[in-house]
């Protein structure tokens, strides 16, 4: 079990137990267990290979399991049929690592897709909330006319998120959101993620290498290593934690620079 | 967990306000009959909204209220809303912040002109396409022209391979084609001939027209509906996976790994399937004949070598090279031309076969007129 630390009195909504996955004979996680709490931003870190998408695809009922329960807000996810899926598929959003928006539709009606799942509603008024959505994830007006194919690398995730907030989920999965950014944008898309997940009281999940991601805006961590969660808890407790693959990563050359970037700009803010 | 009860709006006028009291969930199902009740709203005055009964709060909703509020702002008056919990509060802030500035369209200006100016380019982009087929063509033979001088280039796998697939494994398909064409011919050459007591005359219809024309148009027909697809695709995915461009970089030309070994298997595959084609419709014309008019098989035999010339069989397989290479170029410059998205994948394959049988059918024509004129 990992070590879990003060969050007794919250509300859950994610739990997974002895979750097992395997392909051939390739197990990748092995007895797993992890909550999440309603509202908070947790990181995924593990070395590659330690199936972080796997999880996060586990979850989202994408890959079934070989064994174990998943809850995500109070729907077993493995054993729901398609109906409820569908119900709670409006509860949850999944941002892929490229965005995976429809590439022959533009990026609005990338953004409609999954509001037209939702009876009655009036197609100006969806047309006017998918441009609310496009500006919420920090896209200008005329991104929306755009074919996913005319936009730069950052600006489909940032459809991709768009597209994934579409039907105001209670739950956000992003695989990986800031590889393959500038460190700007990378940052930019932190506080975006950050911001909205305050306002809109979001729970993200989201697998990341990006060690200044984890510092800036993460509330939890949890390190995948053993085939299993090893330990959660915040970046502090990170620290202090002193199996060998969670000191190389926390205390490596990369994590000390994020950290004394971190640091600094903390002291800049107190200023 | 799904709320069944709609939102419930009361609405008070006065003539100093409009006062609104809002009850249930505020929620993307129920934003249309939400929004339809603000837009009904007098905009003269102010609007007092209480939110103190709300259950749910989502974006759509804040939306509404930000409409609305921008709509009273833009006459002069206020909202001012009142028992919004602190969730909704900052929802409706960060909404009321992104609101997006919507800018108008261009307009389009339609008419006459635009017509002949779409029919220009259209011209023009046909123009293009035939100019890039043509350097296509180049650009195979100076590839081609490049591996003989350097054999050491020349990939015999892939040339092997794609034999296999663009021939060996068409040989089914195009003999059983053939076959079935031949009955018809002898069936309806019959049923005519017969009429004039000519029956015997059939082995003349079926040996030309099969030789001449039929066993190597339609056998090319197969193949582009089969090899230019394949082409295209295979083509197409790699460049929209960037591997054409990563064989760039890695100093390996697409045109001498990819064009050469496709487009040369085809010119050398046509002609033996053709010849097959060739074969087994005749073969079927001579089952039919023998069925439904009792001309033996050897009469058959002596009737076509003593009554058709060879020069039918050679003005049949003089086209086959062509029409491999027109079929191979258009199937690989299709290909070239898919763009980085699923949908122009599938455009093109679609286009590189219409294309493909359209050009065949069309250098038929020409070759037809030719012949004609040169009496051959």
């Amino acid at each position: 079990m990992a070590k879990d630390i003060h969050q007794a009195d919250r509300e859950v909504v994610i739990s997974i137990r002895g979750l097992r996955n395997q392909f051939g004979t390739q197990v990748v996680h092995d007895n797993l267990d992890l909550d999440i709490y309603r509202g908070e931003i947790v990181g995924i870190v593990g070395g590659s290979g330690t199936g972080k998408s796997v999880l996060l695809r586990t979850i989202a009922g994408l890959n079934r399991p070989a064994a174990g329960s998943v809850d995500v807000l109070g729907l077993d996810v493995l054993s729901a049929d398609q109906d409820d899926m569908g119900d709670t598929g409006a509860n949850w959003g999944v941002m892929f690592q490229d965005g995976a928006l429809f590439s022959s539709l533009t990026v609005r009606e990338n953004v409609e897709v999954p509001m037209r799942t939702v009876e009655g509603l009036d197609p100006k008024i969806r047309r006017a909330l998918a441009d609310l959505k496009i500006s919420m994830v920090g896209l200008p007006y005329f991104a929306g006319d755009k074919y996913p194919s005319e936009l730069s690398g950052g600006m489909r995730k940032r459809a991709g998120l768009a597209r994934a907030l579409a039907l105001d989920p209670q739950i956000v999965f992003l695989d990986e959101p800031t590889a393959g950014l500038d460190p700007i944008g990378a940052a930019d898309f932190d506080q975006l993620i950050l911001g909205l997940s305050r306002s809109l009281g979001l729970t993200v999940f989201l697998v990341t290498h990006d060690l200044d991601t984890l510092h800036a805006i993460c509330d939890r961590i949890a390190v995948l290593a053993e085939n299993r969660v090893l330990v959660t808890g915040t970046m502090q407790e990170m620290l202090k934690v002193d199996h060998p693959w969670v000191h190389d990563y926390f205390h490596g050359v990369r994590a000390r620079a994020a950290l004394d970037t971190k640091t600094a700009a903390d002291v800049a803010t107190k200023d | 967990m799904t709320e069944t009860v709609p939102p419930y709006i009361e609405i008070t006028s006065t003539d100093a306000a409009v006062t609104m009291t809002l009850r249930g969930p505020m929620t993307l199902p129920y934003v249309t009959q939400i929004d339809a009740k603000f837009e009904a709203l007098p905009i003269d005055r102010t609007v007092r909204a209480d939110l103190s009964g709300v259950t749910r709060f989502d974006t759509s909703a804040a939306w509404a209220i930000a409409s609305l509020r921008a709509r009273l702002e833009t006459a002069g008056q206020h909202l001012e809303i009142s028992g919004a919990g602190s969730g909704p509060e900052s929802l409706l802030k960060s909404v009321s912040d992104a609101m997006p500035v919507i800018t108008p369209a261009p307009v389009v200006a339609g008419g006459v002109i635009e017509w002949v100016a779409d029919i220009g380019s259209a011209m023009a982009d046909a123009a293009t396409f035939v100019l890039e087929l043509i350097g296509y063509f180049g650009l195979f033979l100076s590839r081609l022209v490049r591996s003989i001088r350097h054999p050491k280039e020349f990939r015999l796998t892939a040339l092997v391979h794609h034999c296999q697939e663009v021939g060996f494994k068409a040989v089914p398909i195009v003999a059983l084609m053939a076959f079935l064409i031949g009955v018809v011919l002898a069936f309806q050459g019959s049923t005519q001939l017969k009429q004039f007591g000519a029956e015997v005359f059939v082995v003349d219809l079926i040996a030309v027209s099969i030789l001449r024309e039929l066993g190597i148009l339609l056998t090319s027909i197969i193949v582009a509906g089969r090899t230019a697809s394949a082409f295209t695709a295979a083509i197409g995915s790699m460049k929209m996976r960037e591997e054409i461009d990563a064989m760039r970089s890695l100093g390996l030309d697409p045109a001498t790994t990819l064009f050469v070994p496709r487009i040369l298997a085809l010119v050398l595959m046509l002609p033996i399937l053709g010849l097959i084609a060739n074969v087994m419709g005749l073969f079927g014309g001579a089952i039919m004949a023998w069925i439904d008019l009792g001309i033996s098989p050897a009469m058959f035999i002596t009737r076509l070598v003593n009554g058709t010339d060879v020069s039918h069989l050679a003005a049949g397989m003089i086209k086959a090279p062509v029409f491999a290479l027109i079929i191979g170029i258009v199937g690989c410059h299709a290909g070239m031309q898919v763009q980085s998205n699923a949908e122009s994948l599938g455009r093109m394959t679609s286009s590189s076969v219409v294309t493909a049988i359209f050009a065949v059918i069309m250098a038929d024509a020409v070759f037809s007129i030719f012949f004609a004129q040169i009496g051959f």
